[in-house]
């Protein structure tokens, strides 16, 4: 387990590596002086070309990106363009409700998705089966922002039961997580659903039938194990959904996320913070999938040894 | 079994088939009905559209759906509906090109990869990886920062985000079908590497690349409704749907239909496409059954 444990870290490094290149060379492909972005439209011609030398900027590229991957490991992040506020302090401001946020999404999503993804391959065939594969394509069919404005629009403004917005109590995890998590659960639905029914049909279920196993020791023990091994893997992709998905969904319900901030910098072409934002999406997209890795060789030993 | 019977078997082709398949599916059908109706009202908007994508009418502004206005009006009085079918040109425009492009790019990419092999077939494959690094809308939203708003640009963020995931079906299907018998014995007789990849290869990699375009096609109109809904694709006066859901946020409760209209055509749209790439999955490929 250790031998695996190292493999996988090792071999994160190159992408995290690629991931920095390609983020790095986002700046770089901006049309215009970046030096000038940073000194503003009124510097003097000396203004700007301080801050070339402070930034590197006339050295030649590989040392700027050394530079660069130094800042990083350092959590240096360059400042704002707007508010001249440290990246890192505006990033540290909005990272938890952002997690929090795709934390509760997928732990209702994975536990519905599951859930129905289980009976609907019980009962397959059955309207229950039916239920759930509407469910399942609408689910991803569904846009969340029209989702979110339509749970506002009733619980909010209508019943008066939830907060339009913003970042708080349980109540404000409501709607955005609903919302955030529902395309999840369609896809881990649909996704059992079918593990389920590939391992229904091994031979091991049939003969555990076969010999008298009551049915609910076949559903539980026998198959179902067996069937959610391939659940973990895409639970690790999915999390990467939820980072994107909160881009838009934290955009409806006002919630103080890094989603919120990206959009924002955007807009403003606040391009420090974009790039820093970028590199935290794909950084904790690749390490999410590491710590998946990781569970799948404890669940699974044949993937140790591969 | 007579001759005739026999004969019939022999000669139904592969699309033939497949149309046979289809055919049965009541689902796919009538999503692929629904979407070339979808595109005919888009095409003829500007002789079925009752009023002007951007004609105001200050005597009726912020009504509900009535006779005169069958999906009602926003605050400058201009017609929901009309809006609607405008709008409908945009997102599958939008749609379109971007699955286009990207689809193009990647199919390109993945069976020179996966034909060559070798160090190439390494380095496409690492940049593929690095580019899914970056999760969901992400890639789109990087683009756009690059290139700035606006609906053209939304295009190229979209086809670049298609590109990694077009490429890594497509180097999977052709590694396969390298090995088949017919390709070996085409390589065998001396047919040359560009006649191999675009004549024997190419087109069997088609069947995967269509299911997936369908689906993707879903995808790419939520995410350039998302990005114009967030305000960095299609900007306001524009009749795209991302967009009017955007106007319509601050009069939730006062005027719904601003709101329902939009996403209703948004959600129509996306789910008639993604029923039908299950369709046309389920009758390419059983193999491809999920």
């Amino acid at each position: 387990m250790f031998g695996y444990l190292i493999r996988r870290l090792v071999g994160t490094i190159p992408v995290l590596l690629a991931v920095s290149v390609f983020v790095f060379a986002f700046v770089h492909l901006l049309p215009g002086d970046p030096a000038r972005m940073v000194a503003g439209p009124d510097a003097s011609f000396e203004q700007v070309q301080e801050v070339r030398t402070e930034l590197w900027l006339d050295r030649p590229i590989w040392q700027q990106y050394l530079r660069y991957l130094d800042q990083m490991a350092h959590f240096e992040l360059g400042r704002s363009i707007k508010t001249h506020e440290p990246v890192a302090f505006l990033i540290g401001q909005r990272f938890m409700p952002t997690l929090w946020l795709t934390v509760v999404s997928m732990a209702w999503a994975l536990t519905a998705g599951v859930a129905l993804g289980v009976l609907s391959g019980v009962r397959r065939g059955g309207w229950e089966d039916q239920a759930t594969m509407v469910f399942a394509v609408s689910g991803i069919s569904f846009p969340s922002f029209w989702l979110g404005l339509m749970l506002i629009d009733l619980f909010s403004v209508r019943l008066g039961w939830l907060p339009t917005g913003g970042y708080g109590g349980w109540q404000h995890f409501v709607m955005p997580a609903f919302t955030l998590g529902s395309a999840v659960a369609a896809v881990m639905a649909r996704f059992t659903r079918s593990a389920y029914v590939e391992v229904a049909a091994e031979d091991y279920v049939r003969t555990a039938r076969s010999k008298g196993v009551p049915e609910r020791r076949v559903i539980w023990t026998h198959t179902l194990r067996n069937a959610l091994i391939p659940v973990i893997t895409l639970t690790g992709l999915q999390f990467g959904f939820l980072l994107g998905g909160a881009i838009v969904v934290e955009t409806v319900f006002a919630w103080p996320g890094l989603g919120r901030l990206l959009i924002d910098s955007v807009n403003l072409r606040d391009y420090p913070v974009i790039q820093a934002e970028i590199l935290l999406f794909a950084f904790e997209f690749v390490l999410i999938n590491l710590i998946v890795d990781v569970l799948y060789g404890l669940v699974d030993p044949e993937i140790r040894l591969k | 079994m007579s001759a005739t019977a026999l004969d019939q078997i022999a000669i139904r082709s592969p699309a033939r088939e497949f149309w046979r398949r289809f055919r049965g599916k009541r689902v796919a059908v009538i999503s692929l009905a629904l979407i070339l109706l979808l595109m005919l009202t888009a095409a003829l908007a500007p002789w079925i559209a009752p009023y002007g994508p951007a004609t105001p009418d200050y005597d009726a502004v912020l009504e509900g759906p009535s006779w005169r206005h069958l999906a009602g009006t926003d605050t400058f009085g201009r017609d929901i509906l009309s809006r609607m079918i405008w709008g409908g040109r945009i997102s599958l425009t939008v749609g379109f090109l971007s699955v286009v492009l990207g689809c193009a790019v990647g199919v390109t990419l993945g069976v020179i990869s996966g034909f060559f092999g070798g160090w190439l077939d390494g380095l496409l494959m690492r940049v593929m990886d690095v580019m899914l690094a970056f999760p969901g809308i992400l890639p789109a939203i990087a683009v756009v920062a690059l290139l700035g708003p606006g609906i053209v640009n939304v295009i190229y963020a979209i086809a670049i985000s298609a590109v990694p995931v077009f490429a890594r079906l497509v180097r999977g299907t052709t590694l396969a079908l390298k090995q088949t018998l017919y390709v070996q014995a085409s390589r065998s007789i001396g047919v040359s590497r560009n006649q191999l990849m675009l004549r024997h290869i190419l087109p069997g990699t088609m069947p995967a690349v269509i299911v997936y375009a369908s689906l993707r096609m879903g995808t790419s109109i939520l995410t350039a409704a998302a990005l114009s809904f967030v305000g960095l694709g299609a900007q306001p006066p524009s009749p795209e749907w991302g967009a009017m859901l955007s106007d319509g946020r601050s009069y939730l409760g006062v005027a719904d239909h601003l709101t329902i209209c939009p996403g209703m055509a948004i959600l129509i749209t996306v789910l008639a496409f993604n029923l039908l790439g299950d369709g046309l999955r389920d009758a390419l490929d059983q193999k491809l059954r999920t």
